[in-house]
């Protein structure tokens, strides 16, 4: 069986599976029987300073988004970080450790942005022996109206100067924990990275509402008839969060720096995914949150069957391998055609590929008094919305034209060659081609 | 085979006949019960399940199969992965799968029959995943190191398999002795066929045995060819499942009329028939009993092209051991049920003709002729009112069964027993599993010392 044992920043843990900071991670009791259930580490719940710890509402703290079958598909929450005393945080980490030393245990730290809230709190830390520290810069409620968490995470110069005292007091890894709620992921990256942080993580929860009370005119989820903006997060948001480790992953300035994905992780497939765009493991928060620590089985037992099937024997051999895969649209292939083809033997009628494509695409497809659906290649520009409306898996397929067939839209014959827009003679910016 | 034109009888030809149906339809009658799900279809029903908390179907089975978390497999696309968590438990989870009376099992207790009627299709679930990491030839599961041990079990059957298997991997050699020429016990011999078609009986014992360290002798018997005093001397443990190998006689007169045959051995040839428009059934067949044989034997005797069948119960609907699925299977596929009736008489002059039944009523738990009578034509009466232990080997009853405690073992020291032929738990496919595999594990740990 494939080996899934994880070294990331020098921690080992015996899967890439994390528990992320949030309820699931919140206490002793919880920690313990997430590892007994298999988890490779967690992240604690976010720590707060010393003295009175913050209050939660009293009121529901989710939303949500259902698909038809009530299968949960995204939460919003309104959580802030711990509301339990930092000494008994702190001691409950010491014991934790110390029984299960096979595994990950990182702290989740939010105090000001303040350099002796930082000196206070680290060396209290370090004795704990937890593996590292992840710095919340992403909480985007509650936290963020008080300078923390987001209000942090969206100034890249705050997150430089905050990494640079967690190194300065801290003697272990440090990992940024970004926020989504930023134009460019790649600023807060690069800024922790040259604050001297060993890895960033990410995606924290993204700014939502999800739903509003018609009758009440409040948003959900609703504190005595008033509502605020929660943190999404959930399978939902799994596309987002790709798309940004994938800039992270690729972008010059930050490319190699560890990372850890978080944002919708639910199967082996999703963590899959997120190593091949350039992370070394993954952390897990509303899966565990709807399912249940035992979910982690499925995660263990899916990604080491594929990982045997295609002959990957550690996390290793296929960390990033997406990452040269994923470019700029100027630099996608334009000599490349393609045209959707339809198996009639599997096709069922519905139609559906036709509305799509008559009325909001190329009126590619004819359908005829018979109901037979077809495709007309003189009109069809590849764009793969009938593929995605079909109700039937593999009905309808995308064909490449071969290299020297005429490309009947266009009247053109297909070139092997790869020419992208850079060079294309419509853009007023090209650069003659060799 | 006779093709549809040339048929040589039909339903309505007298007596006993063969050929009463075209091979074609017999085709289509015998062809599986549920058809295996395709991957789209086992995808969506795996969406449905809530991968429950502490989950009421795993306690529900038998053999505790972790079915939320195979389901869960199933939904993200890791079959093979999904067959190993139903193996772990139950190493034929693919019989389980086409034979457990889900209805009364996990699919009864499954949340989403409570809330809407209407289960998680477990059962088809689990054939989906078994089917698809058998299909690959794959044993998921290697031998730890050998022990040195050589162990003795009895009955090829499903208990036999499963304690066969478990020992394997754990490191013993097994030497499976089977009266009869082919392993599987009823799974081979008395399931029905529409059940387990395509020969499933024959290719999952194979590839159980595929683990190795374990030989089959067949045709040994135990009291005949062997004796359980050698096999205790020869190994360090003995199981024996070997089934209940007698039939109850009805005991009312005209029994040893001809047409009158036990439902089992009706079964037996049926199983064991390459071209079943050659098997002759009766025009007017009537099945006495109300458990699963009874029901095979009549469903069988419709789908063969009997007119008339009836099974004959002594007891009311709810009495049945037979589920309220496999009556509504028998009902719509033409068969007649007939409640409180008991067997007076079978008439005829030397092959049955007719069968005379009363009406029975309860009173104080005991059952009662009320001396009312009716008469039913009847060329072919089968006997489905239970199996019996065919010896006992000199062991400790309870009721009719070999006596066991919870881990199998019997009054001998070194003799396990476990499946229909010892104490405890239903007669069922599933339940013989269980007790061969946990039989196992206690020998082992008996064995470590
Ligand atoms: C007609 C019929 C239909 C059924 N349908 C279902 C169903 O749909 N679902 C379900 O769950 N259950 C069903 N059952 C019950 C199920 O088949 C049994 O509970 C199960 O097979 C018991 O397994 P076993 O291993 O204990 O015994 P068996 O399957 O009976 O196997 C016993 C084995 O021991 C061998 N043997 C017997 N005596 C000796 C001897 N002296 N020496 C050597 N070998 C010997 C036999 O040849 C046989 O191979 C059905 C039973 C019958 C009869
Ligand atoms: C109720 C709740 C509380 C959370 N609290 C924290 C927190 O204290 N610190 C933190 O860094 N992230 C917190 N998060 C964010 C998660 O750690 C994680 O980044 C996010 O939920 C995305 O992952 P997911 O899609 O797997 O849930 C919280 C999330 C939820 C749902
Ligand atoms: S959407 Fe798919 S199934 Fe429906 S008509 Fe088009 S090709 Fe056929
Ligand atoms: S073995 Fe039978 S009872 Fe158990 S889960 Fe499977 S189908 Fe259900
Ligand atoms: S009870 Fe039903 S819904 Fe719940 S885990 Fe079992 S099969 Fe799934």
């Amino acid at each position: 069986m494939a080996d899934l044992t994880t070294d990331f920043l020098g921690i080992k843990s015996p899967n890439p599976f994390w528990l992320a900071s949030a309820p699931p991670t919140d206490k002793e009791y919880n920690v313990r029987r997430a590892f007994e259930a298999g988890w490779g580490g967690v992240v604690w719940k976010t720590l707060g300073a010393e003295g009175p710890p913050v209050v939660n509402v009293n009121g529901p703290r989710y939303g949500v988004i259902y698909g038809k079958d009530r299968t949960v598909l995204g939460i919003n929450n309104i959580e802030l970080i711990t509301d339990r005393d930092l000494y008994t945080n702190l001691e409950e980490i010491k014991r934790v450790k110390a029984d299960y030393p096979d595994r990950a245990i990182i702290v989740s730290i939010m105090v000001p942005c303040e350099e002796e809230a930082w000196k206070a709190i680290l060396p209290l830390v370090e004795d704990t022996g937890a593996d590292g520290i992840e710095l919340n810069f992403g909480c985007p409620h509650g936290m963020s109206e008080r300078g923390m968490g987001a209000a942090v995470g969206q100034v890249p110069e705050y997150i430089e100067m905050v990494a640079r005292w967690c190194k300065k007091y801290y003697s272990r890894p440090v990992i940024v924990k970004l926020t989504p709620n930023i134009t460019d992921i790649r600023k807060p990256a690069e800024a922790a990275k040259r604050g001297g942080a060993d890895a960033v993580s990410l995606i924290n929860t993204i700014n939502s509402i999800t739903s509003v009370n018609l009758d009440t005119m409040s948003p959900e989820p609703s504190i005595d008839g008033k509502g605020t903006h929660g943190g999404y997060c959930g399978p939902a948001v799994k596309p987002i969060a790709m798309s940004m480790v994938s800039e992270i992953a690729r972008n010059p300035a930050t490319h190699g720096l560890p990372i850890s994905g978080i944002g919708g992780v639910t199967t082996w497939r999703d963590a899959a995914e997120f190593i091949t765009l350039g992370c070394g493991n993954v952390q897990v928060c509303t899966a565990a949150m709807t399912y249940g620590f035992k979910i982690v089985q499925e995660m263990i037992s899916g990604l080491s069957q594929w990982m045997d099937e295609k002959g990957h024997t550690s996390i290793q051999d296929f960390m990033g391998a997406a990452v040269p895969n994923t470019t700029d649209w100027q630099y996608l292939n334009l000599n490349y055609v393609a045209k959707a083809q339809i198996d009639q033997d599997l096709c069922i009628s519905c139609g559906r590929c036709f509305a799509a494509c008559e009325d909001t695409s190329h009126q590619a497809i004819a359908m005829s008094d018979d109901r037979t659906f077809t495709v007309i290649d003189e009109e069809c520009v590849a764009c793969n919305l009938c593929v995605d409306v079909c109700p039937v898996e593999d009905c309808i397929t995308m064909v490449a034209l071969e290299p020297g067939t005429v490309d009947p839209r266009t009247g053109k014959v297909v070139q092997a060659e790869y020419a992208n827009w850079t060079t294309h003679p419509n853009n007023p910016a090209a650069t003659a081609a060799e | 085979m006779i093709d549809d034109g040339v048929l040589m009888n039909s339903p309505y030809t007298p007596g006993i006949a063969a050929q009463r149906l075209g091979s074609d339809e017999l085709a289509k009658n015998f062809a599986d019960l549920h058809a295996p799900l395709d991957r789209h279809e086992a995808m969506v029903a795996a969406d449905r399940c809530y991968f429950c908390h502490d989950a009421p179907c795993i306690t529900a089975c038998p053999t505790d199969i972790d079915i939320p978390l195979f389901i869960r497999q199933i939904a993200t696309d890791t079959p093979e992965a999904a067959a190993k968590t139903i193996f772990d438990m139950n190493i034929l989870g693919g019989m389980c799968a086409r034979v457990c009376p889900t209805e009364d099992l996990c699919e009864e207790a499954c949340v989403r029959e409570l809330a809407e009627g209407k289960p998680v299709e477990i059962g088809r679930l689990q054939r989906y995943a078994t089917d698809t990491l058998m299909a690959k030839g794959e044993m998921p599961f290697t031998r730890a190191p050998s022990t040195g041990h050589k162990i003795a079990v009895v009955g090829a059957g499903p208990a036999g398999l499963s304690c066969a298997h478990r020992l394997a991997v754990l490191g013993h050699d097994v030497v499976v002795f089977d009266a009869m020429p082919k392993p599987g016990g009823l799974n081979e011999y008395g399931i029905a066929a529409y059940k387990s078609t395509e020969d499933f009986a024959a290719r999952e014992a194979e590839w159980l045995c595929s683990i190795g360290g374990i030989e089959i002798r067949n045709e040994m018997v135990l009291g005949r060819d062997i004796a359980l005093d050698d096999l205790e001397k020869d190994f360090s443990a003995v199981f024996l499942g070997m089934g209940l190998g007698g039939v109850n006689a009805l005991s009312v007169e005209g029994d040893d009329k001809g047409g009158v045959e036990d439902a089992v051995s009706f079964i037996r040839t049926l199983r064991q028939s390459d071209d079943l428009s050659a098997l002759p059934v009766g025009r007017n067949v009537v099945v006495i009993g109300g458990g699963m044989t009874a029901v095979d034997a009549a469903v069988q005797s419709k789908l063969l092209g009997a007119d008339n069948v009836t099974i004959a119960y002594r007891r009311g609907r709810d009495a049945m051991s037979a589920s309220r699925y496999e009556q509504d299977l028998a009902a719509s596929s033409g068969v007649k049920l007939l409640f409180n009736v008991m067997p007076r008489a079978i008439h005829g002059n030397g092959t049955s003709a007719e069968i005379e039944l009363e009406y029975t009523s309860t009173e104080g738990g005991t059952l009662k002729g009320t001396g009312e009578t009716i008469r039913l034509p009847a060329d072919q009466v089968f006997r489905a009112i239970g199996q019996t232990l065919h010896s006992d080997e000199g062991l400790t009853l309870e009721g009719r069964k070999i006596a066991v405690n919870e881990t199998g073992r019997t009054s001998r020291v070194g003799v396990w027993a476990g499946g229909d032929c010892a104490s405890g738990g239903d007669d069922l496919t599933v339940t013989a599993v269980a007790e061969g595999r946990d039989a196992a594990m206690d020998i082992h740990a008996s064995l470590q010392g």
